[in-house]
This record gives structure tokens, sequence and C-alpha cells, in this order.
């Protein structure tokens, strides 16, 4: 399996324990993950995700395939393409977009643009829902969350587009599924890092509801414990013990 | 997995909670209880869920139908299940009167929602029952608390701290670490307040909570507990074993071994018999004597 809600570098508003690439290797072994799409989480505070993105690829040079860079490409940022054409080369795995840290509204047409562009390249865009509880953030960290209705809106901008929520729970995720058509539905996949198991089952539910072929593993590290979503599956209810996750790798391939 | 596990921090449904599926809620806590080898869910009845009065606001007359729907699980589950009375402390008598009423069925504990601040002194009638039952009482807890939130009457590490130096004897069980909210202000604030403890629960499942928890109060003050989402104290029931901080002795405590010495031996008979004398379990006694000295 392929965690594809991995970062590395400092989170601006806790300590984070070592978010290292060599770490997250060990992490990976000890897990057994095959491998990790990795983002660079400062580069979701920056104005210009620029140096962040070189940043990433330098880190992550010396690790193959096993971590492949996910850079950060602000749509409303001048020479955006630049950016892409520079991730194609780099063999990133995804894109990842911030919409509320960039204060951009659902429906923005820039970043229908730039998942249209990621999509003709074969590149899937990476959305975060959030990166801590909305109870417990700092007082500077105002951007909230990112809405159902900017998924939506990407979802709907093109056949080619394809997007992988992260960190979504259950209403969110049944909000957006059911307000697209199955075509737009199959554009949208899933990661369950903070999908609630039992004893209310989201994920059972949705799994069996929406289809597991929808969702990917992510973990949110290290921002979140790996163990979770690992231990989200083993508590799966027995009628979802042999479920298949959705291939990543292959989403441009439905 | 052979070790006894305990459960701390626990809820479950009844007919009168205005969900259809309660049953089903119920079931997949003991499927999956099953499946992480939980030996004991300690668990509680909020009223009625908000079906007739406010979860963390419960009228007298559903403290009462959940508490009854709370016995109704231990009878018929045994060993499996051990309860804590609710109570509104808002109604001084009648809470008194639940106490007692439930501890004679075999309550082994209080639970506290958020009904009242917790350095309120509307509180200190209900820890001085405790006291004088060696109860320990659960508290919510939002991890400290900015501004008031709608639905409950908040308090945070300070607040409660505030409560357990009144009440010294009592121990205190500090809500979910990972229920939301930022729990190292919590860690800052009950630090040197020996006689609360914390659980472990919620769903937040930060890297680093665990470590800091152990840093900042030691894995004898800390208690292993799922609360709403079991995935995540199954994550978290991992992840301690990699702290780097914890021995298995450390380990088995936070497991077990803290909730017996809390609960104290005869809410888990089963268990008591198995319980060593580790060096550990030793030092957190010694350090709660300190305390309460």
């Amino acid at each position: 399996m392929i965690d594809v809600n991995a970062l590395i570098g400092p989170y601006p508003f806790r300590f984070l324990p070592h978010p290292d690439p060599d770490v997250l290797v060990r992490v990976l072994d000890r897990e057994q993950l095959e491998a990790a799409w990795v983002g660079h989480l400062p580069s979701a505070f920056y104005r210009d995700p620029t140096a962040g993105n070189a940043q990433l690829y330098t880190a992550l040079a010396q690790f193959g395939s096993r971590l492949r860079p996910v850079p950060t490409i602000r749509p409303d940022w001048p020479d955006w393409q630049r950016a892409l054409s520079i991730a194609r080369d780099a063999g990133a795995a995804a894109v990842r977009v911030y919409p509320p840290q960039w204060q951009l509204a659902p429906g923005d047409t820039r970043l229908a643009e730039l998942a249209i562009a990621c999509g003709e390249s074969r590149i899937p865009v990476i959305l975060t829902v959030r990166f801590e509880d909305l109870r417990q953030r700092a007082p500077l960290d105002v951007a909230g969350d990112l809405q159902a209705a900017a998924v939506r809106a990407l979802a709907r901008a093109g056949k080619g587009v394809r997007l992988i929520v992260t960190a979504a729970g259950r209403e969110f995720i049944e909000e957006v599924h059911w307000g697209l058509t199955p075509d737009e539905q199959r554009r949208v996949y899933w990661d369950f890092s903070w999908v609630w198991g039992p004893p209310e089952d989201h994920l059972a539910k949705l799994l069996r509801a929406v289809g597991s072929e929808r969702f990917v593993y992510g973990t949110q590290w290290p921002l979140r414990l790996t163990q979770n979503p690992r231990a989200n599956l083993d508590l799966l209810p027995p009628d979802l013990a042999s479920l298949q996750l959705g291939d990543p790798t292959q989403m441009f391939a439905v | 997995m052979n070790a006894p596990l305990i459960d701390a921090h626990a809820h479950f449904l009844h007919a009168g909670c205005g969900r259809s599926d309660w049953r089903e809620v119920n079931a997949a806590r003991f499927r999956a209880g099953a499946r992480m080898g939980i030996t004991c869910h300690v668990a509680s009845v909020l009223g009625s869920y908000g079906f007739n009065s406010p979860t963390y606001f419960p009228s007298p007359r559903d403290v009462v139908i959940g508490n009854d729907a709370m016995l109704g699980m231990c009878d018929e589950h045994g060993d499996l299940v051990r309860m804590l009375v609710v109570v509104n402390p808002n109604y001084t008598s009648h809470a008194l009167d639940e106490i007692e009423r439930c501890v004679e069925r075999g309550a082994v504990g209080i639970k506290l929602l958020a009904s009242r601040r917790a350095d309120d002194a509307l509180l200190d009638p209900v820890c001085a029952l405790a006291a004088k039952r060696t109860l320990p009482i659960l508290h919510h807890i939002w991890q400290h608390r900015r501004r008031d939130w709608p639905s409950q009457e908040i308090s945070d590490g300070a607040d409660l701290a505030r409560l357990a130096r009144r009440h010294g004897v009592v121990t205190f069980i500090l809500a979910h670490i990972g229920g939301g909210g930022d729990y190292h202000h919590t860690y800052a604030a009950i630090r040197d307040v020996k006689n609360i403890v914390a659980d472990t629960s919620g769903s937040g499942v930060d890297r680093g909570m665990l470590d800091d928890a152990v840093g900042a109060i030691g894995s004898q003050r800390l208690l292993w507990g799922c609360d709403l989402t079991m995935c995540t104290g199954l994550a978290k029931l991992r992840a301690l074993e990699l702290t780097g901080l914890s021995s298995d002795d450390d380990i088995q405590d936070i497991r077990w071994r803290n909730a017996v010495r809390v609960f104290g031996e005869r809410a888990f008979p089963a268990l008591a018999a198995r319980r060593e004398a580790p060096p550990s379990t030793d030092r957190a006694a010694a350090r709660r004597a300190e305390n309460v000295s």
C-alpha cells in the first residue's frame, strides 16, 4: 500500500517530532507500506511555495520511488504553469493545493484551471480538509477547514480531473459524493485518516455505501499517528475483511 | 494479546437516546473491544444524549433513565462492563442520591459532564461524597478553553486542577487528552496536581501527544481509553510501545494497572488477583500519598 498523505518539514503551530524523510522511510518499513507520496508541510503556509518545492525535491532525491514528491502549486500565483512543468519533470506523484490557506473560495476558476492542467499531465490534485481539529487550532491559524463545495466544484471542472481529498470525515465525504454524478464521483478519491471507526463505524458505512475503490491509504504523517488508518482497517466488521482499496497509481486508468 | 486491557472511558447508547441504531452501536463497541482484547469497558450513559435534554446538561429524569440503562448493561454483561454514575451537579440532592443509588448497585465511579464548570462550588458536595465512598471522578474536559462553546459549560485542565486541589483525597480522571483542544495546556495545568490522572481517549491522534503526556505526568497517571473512537484507541495503544519513554511495565500500567488502582480492586476482582506489585505502581502510590499529605 502507498501512503498518499505524508509530509515532511515542521508545522508552524506545534512541535512535530522528527518530520524528516529518513524517519519517514523507517516508519514505512515498520508499517509495511510500499511507498509514500510526500508533500512539504511548511509550503502550505508560504506565500510562494517555490522554495519549499525545491527543498522537497532535494530532500527526497536520494529515496527514489519510495518517497515521491508532491509539490505545492498556487494557481493564483504568476507563472504557476512553470511550477507544474517542473513537477512533471521531477516525477511528481501529485500536486497539493490549499484553497483555505490561500483564501480561494469554492468555484474559483483558477483552481479549476490548475486541476484541468494537472489532469492533462495525468497528475492528481491532493486537497487537505484540515491539518488539525478545529478545536485545537492556534489563534493565528484562521484559515478554517476546506469546504465540501470546493471539492464538488473541482470534481465538476473536467473529465480529466483526479482528486484525492485527505483528512475528511464522514459527513464531508457523503456531502460531496452524493452531490456528484456517477462520472464525477469517479474522479474523487478519499483517504480515511480522519474517518471514525467503531463503535459508530463511519468507515464501514462509507466503504459499503460509497465503495472501497474510492478510498486510498493515507496517514497524515508526521502530524498524526501512522497506526491510525491501519487500526481502522483492523477493526472493520467481518463482511469488510477482504475489501480492496483504490490504487492511487491507477487513477488515470479508470 | 493476553495482558488485560481496561477502557477507562466508554459510553453505551440505549433505547431512550433517540437513535434507532443504538443496539448496533453498542454491539460494535463489543465487537471492536473483543478484537482489541478489551477486558473491561468502564462506561457511562449520558442521559438521553440530547433527545429529551442536552447531552451535557441532562435533566434529572434523563440522568436516572441513563443510569438505569447503564445498570442494565452491567447486569447483562457481567465483568465485561463497569459503570460510572452520571450526575448533574446543578441538582445537588438528586446528584447525591443518584450516586448512592448506583454505587449500591455496583457503580465504580462518578462521571461529570459539562453541566457546571469544574471549579464551581456546586461540585464540592459531589466530591465530598466521592471522598467518603472512595470513588474516582471522570470529568469531561476541553483541553484549553479559550472561549465558551455552545451546548456545554466547558472546563479545562486548569479548572479541574482547582477542584482537585480542594479535594486532595479524590482521584480525578481528566477526560480524553485526544478529545479536542490544546493538550499541551492541559499537561502544564495538571503536572503538579498528583490526584489528577488523564485518560488517553478521543479522536485526536497527534504524533507527540502520548510522548508529551508521559513526559509531563508520567505513565502512572495515564489511563488508556477510547471514548467515541476505538480506532484511535487502538492506534494509541500500538503507538505507546514506540514512544521510547515507557517501559513494558509502564505500558501495563497504562493498559490496566493504573485503572485497577484508580477504580479500586473491588471494581475488577478477576484482575486484582493478576495484579502484581510492580515498582512503577509503588511509585505512583507514593506520589499520591505525597499529594494527600
